[in-house]
């Protein structure tokens, strides 16, 4: 991928002769078989209701055909350019010039991505929709930085981060209406108290390692689901928890009347107010979660986990000590999360069990593998690409899923690790050098 | 500071199921000496080391290690980190295990967690700032630098540590070791793998660690060029048993040992170095 490589000489073409045409036909008929059985059933085949209210189907095999005979000559076409274009690098589809433009255009792209966000509520004031849409990103781009320091830096798998959620999410809904106490009372509560929860998690699953911890992170997400549904008395049970108070600007409600913030500024109120406020706590919880997450990098802890990554029985050897490493990764990433959550609260206003599935837990793991595990712009990206552009494909109706799963395949293939795969050191003597993703480990839990 | 024991190992044992990997073994390491412990393949050597540096629970034995300062620990009582972090018993691998995506110096900073956290107030002076983190950190960084030029590998301090040559990573993990300023290094096979000019930068490194530190060095090694040229005691493992312990003259010319090495086909290496 460096501009050192050399091109690929343009007179090799010749000298390397493509498999033959037997080859190329077996391939396009598995391609046409494979066809005929999926779209037999999906193309070939459709149920209408009868006047009389019975299901009949009726059959559709010119279509079947038709479909299955485009799968035949489309692979022979593919396979036939594949061979013409020779073998697919990123030189010969992107030329140096472009690539140290796009070296450039990387720099840049995290500062402009910055101030783009902090002018979202100026461009888009008018547009709620808008508004809404980059708060929910901002919430899962602070999710994904949490889990990040879990599963990026630390190595650990956590399928069950959405525990982590619920508890900050809960202990600011069950503080606020019970006690009385304020947002920013409550949110360091809030985190802690999901810290505690991480280490809670984390004490059992230490000898764990891989799948094992997976499954046991997974079963603890439902776990903290299940009671929730389950303690009536405390949480509400299924009906959730409403009237949570919404968050006020340091103690001033963002209300109409007297006391509201617009009275005392002396402007004119309007709902979007609370919504650019909402806004701007977001971006700065996940600011503060990302600068956190750098600072720690550089710090021997951050270093411990990344070491911890990369070989586990190495660190032993050189006296760090593994459980307090891990704890100290599990309750990190979980604060962060209960950050989130507990914003997520203060934004609903309403919270049930029904928002801290399993799901939500996937979703936001994808986001952090989709991004480049251990990377922080690699992450706030894909929880971009992964939260708008799922909006985005709204046009698409019923094939949204379907045009997004496409989405993500292609991206995997593109780039197996991520978006931003490789990893920048978090220190260095002369240059900082972007160490391949080949070389750095997923970890083993 | 000759003479005293910094290591003693007394009627060690580890079964594994029926199996005795090491069976009643008792030798000592002398302070500021290399001592090496040999034997054909499958003696028990790495198994030993792992007793010693708390990856195994030995089944029976002690293993006490004196400090310069008199303190006595008992190294079967503790276990995994605290052996490096408390004994300062610091240790290599057979297969080299650095941490591959991180660069060497990261590596390095590594080795010294316990001192930098520590200084980091346990991360919170750290993440703060404090003066005295960022004093500690450029400390950290010197050492590692120093330690960086002595392996010749200053100039690829920023490249990742998976990428070095083969040579390197042996030399990297062995500075790796030293930043946990120990007082016993354990080394396990350094020279496996190495050429010959390697090989003799090794056997400079480990005589300069030992001059320059006073550092005791325990190591496993079958390259006899190796051992019978920088080792100052030579313990001989067979079947896990010690058949030989000794000066290296002494023990070139055990019958024991060459029956021992003869009998499993391993004989070459000590005859050719030894006799010749």
């Amino acid at each position: 991928m460096g501009p050192d490589v050399a091109a690929p000489a343009p007179n090799q073409q010749p000298a390397m002769r493509g498999p033959g045409i037997a080859f190329i036909l077996k391939k396009s008929f598995i391609s046409a078989f494979v066809a005929l059985i999926l779209f037999s059933l999906m193309i070939g085949i459709r149920t209408l209701p009868s006047e009389s209210g019975q299901l009949t189907y009726i059959t559709r095999f010119p279509q079947l055909a038709a479909m299955v005979a485009i799968v035949f000559g489309g692979s022979i076409i593919v396979e036939l350019l594949r061979q013409w274009w020779g073998p697919v690098d990123t030189l010969r589809i992107v030329p140096p010039q472009v690539q140290t433009g796009l070296g450039i255009a990387r720099r840049l792209l995290a500062p402009m991505l910055l101030i783009f966000t902090f002018l979202v509520p100026v461009i888009f004031y008018d547009q709620r929709y808008i508004l809404d849409l980059a708060i929910l990103v901002l919430t899962y781009v602070m999710l994904g930085w949490g889990l990040n320091v879990v599963v990026g830096l630390a190595g650990l798998l956590d399928l069950g981060y959405v525990a982590f959620y619920a508890v900050g999410a809960y202990s600011y809904a069950l503080l606020a209406t019970t006690f009385g106490l304020g947002f920013w009372e409550c949110l360091p509560l809030a985190g802690l108290l999901a810290a505690c929860w991480g280490v809670m998690l984390g004490f059992p699953v230490l000898r764990l390692r891989g799948d094992y911890l997976a499954i046991v992170t997974l079963a603890f997400g439902e776990i903290i689901r299940l009671v929730i549904i389950n303690w009536q008395s405390l949480t509400g049970g299924p009906n959730g928890i409403s009237g949570i108070p919404r968050p006020t600007f340091f103690g001033i409600p963002l209300t109409p009347g007297e006391n509201g913030l617009a009275a005392k500024l002396g402007i004119d109120f309007s709902p979007t107010h609370r919504i650019v406020f909402l806004f701007y706590v977001i971006l700065a919880l996940a600011l503060l979660t990302n600068w956190v997450t750098i600072r720690l990098r550089r710090l021997p802890i951050g270093r411990a986990w990344e070491a911890l990554r990369e070989d586990e029985v190495a660190c032993r050897a050189l006296g760090i000590n593994t459980t307090t490493t891990k704890l100290t990764a599990f309750a990190t990433g979980a604060m962060f999360g209960g950050f989130a959550g507990a914003f997520f609260a203060t934004r609903q206003g309403f919270i049930s069990p029904e928002s801290f599935t399993f799901q939500e837990s996937a979703l936001v793991l994808a986001i952090v593998v989709l991004g480049g595990m251990g990377s922080q712009l690699g992450v706030a990206l894909s929880a971009l690409a992964m939260i708008g552009g799922f909006e985005l494909f709204r046009g698409f109706d019923q094939y949204r899923m379907l045009v997004f799963g496409i989405a993500m395949v292609l991206l995997m293939i593109w780039r197996p690790r991520g978006l931003i795969g490789h990893r920048a050191p978090s220190v260095f003597l002369e240059q900082s050098r972007a160490i391949s993703s080949d070389l750095v480990k997923e970890g083993h839990g | 500071m000759s003479g005293t024991d910094i290591l003693s190992v007394d009627r060690l044992s580890m079964r594994f199921g029926g199996i005795v990997a090491v069976n009643d073994l008792s030798f000592t390491a002398q302070r500021g000496k290399i001592t090496a412990l040999i034997g054909p393949n499958g003696a028990g050597k790495t198994t030993v080391f792992n007793c010693i540096t708390g990856f195994y629970k030995p089944s029976a034995g002690s293993m006490r290690l004196a400090h310069a300062d008199g303190a006595v620990l008992k190294l079967e009582r503790l276990n995994d980190f605290r052996i490096s972090k408390l004994a300062k018993v610091a240790r290599t691998f057979q297969n080299i295990r650095l941490f591959p995506g991180m660069t060497a110096l990261e590596n390095l900073l590594v080795a010294q967690h316990n001192m930098l956290m520590r200084a980091s107030g346990f991360t919170l002076l750290g993440l703060l700032g404090f003066p005295s983190w960022r004093t500690a950190e450029r400390y950290a960084i010197d050492r590692a630098r120093s330690w960086l030029d002595r392996i010749g590998l200053l100039d690829r301090a920023d490249d990742a540590a998976g990428n070095l040559p083969y040579g390197d990573q042996r030399r990297l993990e062995i500075a790796r070791a030293m930043c946990t300023e120990p007082a016993l290094l354990c080394l396990d096979e350094p020279a496996a793998g190495l050429n010959a000019r390697e090989s003799a930068a090794l056997n400079e490194l480990l005589l300069a660690i030992r001059a320059d530190y006073g550092t005791s060095i325990l190591l496993i090694e079958h390259d006899m060029s190796v051992v019978m040229e920088i080792s100052d005691h030579i313990v001989v493992l067979d079947y896990g048993m010690k058949i030989a312990d000794g000066a290296p003259q002494a023990i070139r010319d055990d019958p024991k040992v060459i029956a021992a090495y003869l009998g499993t086909g391993d004989g070459e290496e000590i005859t050719a170095e030894g006799v010749s």
